[in-house]
């Protein structure tokens, strides 16, 4: 026994830093997508708004009835599902992108404000985070568009406007219990000031759950871009968006399979890419936990 | 001129169920180079005493009276501003918990060197440089190579080293340490006291030191002030304090530490518990657990008068 149990004792091998499989699909599909994305003029086949009636309703190229020349199919206009995909990521990408940025920007600057100087400041801007929570987004979605009137611009303050109050709770909270953290009260013996030890001792440690919420946020806003367009108070068609295409392709989902699950399957797919990133992300960055 | 003179400070918490006079008159003065032991048990005001220094006494507190003065600088008069400048490049602080007082997503080499940015300025590199000088001054093995730890991977007794090198690092003139090696194992505080006596006279810094620890007391201090319930009842240089203690409270203190002559009794403890700060009101704070109590003990509240050189108590009963 002592001898079976002597052979197999480990030998301490200090761990090689392996590649993470997240980071490395993460990344690959993101930069698919966002390569493909930015390249749609040069990669797609077709015009995407360009129809052809007499080739609606095709089936992917690997199918009966498959065409050579529409590889992922056609829409029930004829329009190139490919060619439509490559432009949609663009719109789909690029406005997720941009209003998370934003929303971000807005709520974890109000949320840090809040939770850290608390008083009459937090009062405040919980009040109107409130507020943002009790309207009916749509509602407000609706005012706006037709004050400001459909457009990509629109599009994107909309979403900003109505998703930051996330970030805004969700910092606050976390900024509640970091700065009484005794790290802070040692910054502030030491003659930091307010804003300096917001950014550099409060901030830092508050990351994580940023990280995370904005990952879950890029996603949110794909699916709520294609709401809104679907509403029509999004992006107007015919431009190609992944949501539209997913909410179009809806009617045809019994008789055409990939009208819709071409779409649903890019956003998920960038979904997944973008989480795993993220869950990458907070793990490295986190200098607690091992690599 | 002291450098740090503290009189008759009064700090103040308003709370839904009354006010906790905390710090109520406490009057002290450290010379340059002099280590104070500030000595009290739990909430007794050692800790809102420092805070007051640094004016950074934590809402509801209030201080509502007395006087600092840092050299010739009023400390209580200060716009927040110039008291912003005077905390860290004046006086400095060290806290009691290593794991926490750290910021855990910087190396610690990094939070050295942007204190010192913040201070002397110069360029990143200076500054790292700097770090790593401090490190080696305070005795972290290896220096060069920590500075690029993070707090987690340091031991209790390093992340103390790296605090002490990073409240150091600007070189004031004055170092509060609020219970500096209470978290720490017993072998781990003798290393710590060694190095501040060293930095201490090193240095020629003058330390308030913030303990309920009689040991470190006598390790360190020159002198020592008890305090009671919010105020000073005795304040004697050490030698005195060990050898003649005057304060009835200061005697039960001594008398609760273990000792080879009474080796095999029970360690004796001093009864009651100290009153409610919110509910104190004239005479003597300790009067209810003092075994030497008598009637005018319970009318006048004693002051602090010199019965012995330089040794202060505020018991008019006792007889030296």
């Amino acid at each position: 026994m002592s001898v079976i149990a002597e052979a197999t004792v480990p030998v301490a091998v200090r761990p090689r830093r392996r590649v993470s499989f997240r980071a490395v699909f993460g990344l690959s599909v993101l930069l698919v997508m966002g390569g493909s994305a930015v390249f749609a003029p040069q990669l797609a086949p077709w015009d995407p708004t360009r129809q052809i009636l007499v080739k609606r309703l095709r089936p992917p190229m690997w199918q009966e009835r498959g065409l050579r020349e529409h590889p992922l199919g056609t829409d029930h206009l004829g329009r190139d599902i490919l060619s439509r995909l490559l432009y949609g990521g663009r719109i789909s990408l690029g406005v997720g992108l941009t209003a998370v940025t934003l929303s971000g920007l807005i709520g974890v600057t109000l949320g840090l404000f809040a939770g850290f100087f608390g008083g009459r400041a937090d009062a405040f801007i919980m009040r109107i985070v409130d507020v943002f929570l009790a309207i009916p987004y749509i509602l407000l979605v609706m005012g706006v568009v037709f004050a400001l009137g459909p457009s990509l611009l629109t599009v994107i303050l909309v979403m900003a406007a109505t998703r930051w109050v996330h970030f805004a709770r969700i910092v606050r909270a976390d900024v509640l219990s970091i700065r009484e953290r005794e790290f802070v009260a040692g910054a502030r013996a030491r003659g930091n000031r307010a804003l300096r030890l917001l950014l550099r001792h409060v901030l830092p440690n508050a990351l994580t759950p940023i990280i995370v919420m904005a990952t879950l946020e890029l996603a949110f806003m794909i699916i709520y871009e294609s709401a809104l367009s679907f509403l029509g108070l999004g992006v107007q068609p015919p431009t190609p968006t992944w949501g539209w295409m997913l909410a179009d392709g809806r009617n045809y989902v019994a008789t055409a399979w990939w009208l819709a699950t071409l779409p649903g399957l890019a956003i998920m797919l960038t979904v997944l890419a973008v989480n795993l990133l993220g869950d990458w992300l907070r793990d490295t960055l986190d200098p607690r936990l091992p690599v | 001129m002291p450098l740090l003179s503290v009189e008759g400070l009064r700090t103040q918490f308003a709370t839904s169920a009354g006010v906790v006079r905390a710090v109520d008159g406490v009057s002290f003065a450290i010379e340059r180079g002099e280590v104070l032991g500030l000595v009290g048990e739990s909430g007794c005001g050692k800790s809102v005493t420092s805070l007051s220094i640094m004016r950074l006494v934590p809402p509801p507190g209030v201080i509502v009276g007395g006087r600092i003065r840092l050299e010739d600088d009023d400390l209580l008069d200060k716009d927040a501003e110039a008291m912003r400048r005077v905390r860290g490049a004046r006086i400095a602080m060290v806290f009691q918990e290593p794991m926490t007082s750290l910021n855990p997503v910087f190396s610690i080499g990094d939070q050295i060197a942007a204190a010192v940015l913040a201070h002397a300025g110069g360029s990143r590199h200076a500054a790292w440089e700097r770090a790593v000088e401090m490190l080696d001054h305070v005795q972290v093995p290896s220096p060069r190579e920590r500075a690029h730890d993070y707090p987690h991977q340091l031991s209790g007794g390093l992340r103390q080293r790296a605090m002490i090198a990073l409240a150091l690092a600007p070189g004031p003139q004055l170092l509060i340490a609020d219970e500096p090696t209470t978290a720490l194992d017993v072998t781990i505080q003798a290393q710590i006291l060694d190095l501040l006596r060293r930095l201490q006279a090193e240095r020629g810094m003058a330390v308030l030191l913030i303990t309920h620890d009689l040991g470190v007391v006598a390790e360190l201090c020159h002198r020592v002030a008890i305090i009671y319930a919010g105020r000073i009842v005795e304040m004697a240089p050490v030698a005195s304090i060990f050898r003649g203690p005057l304060h009835p409270y200061t005697r039960g203190l001594l008398r609760c530490l273990p000792h080879p002559s009474r080796f095999g009794q029970p360690l004796s403890s001093i009864d009651g518990a100290p009153p409610d700060l919110r509910r104190v009101n004239g005479g003597c704070r300790f009067a209810p657990r003092c075994p030497l109590v008598q009637d005018r003990c319970r009318r006048d509240e004693p002051t602090l008068a010199e019965r012995k050189p330089g040794h202060f108590v505020a018991c008019p009963v006792v007889t030296v």
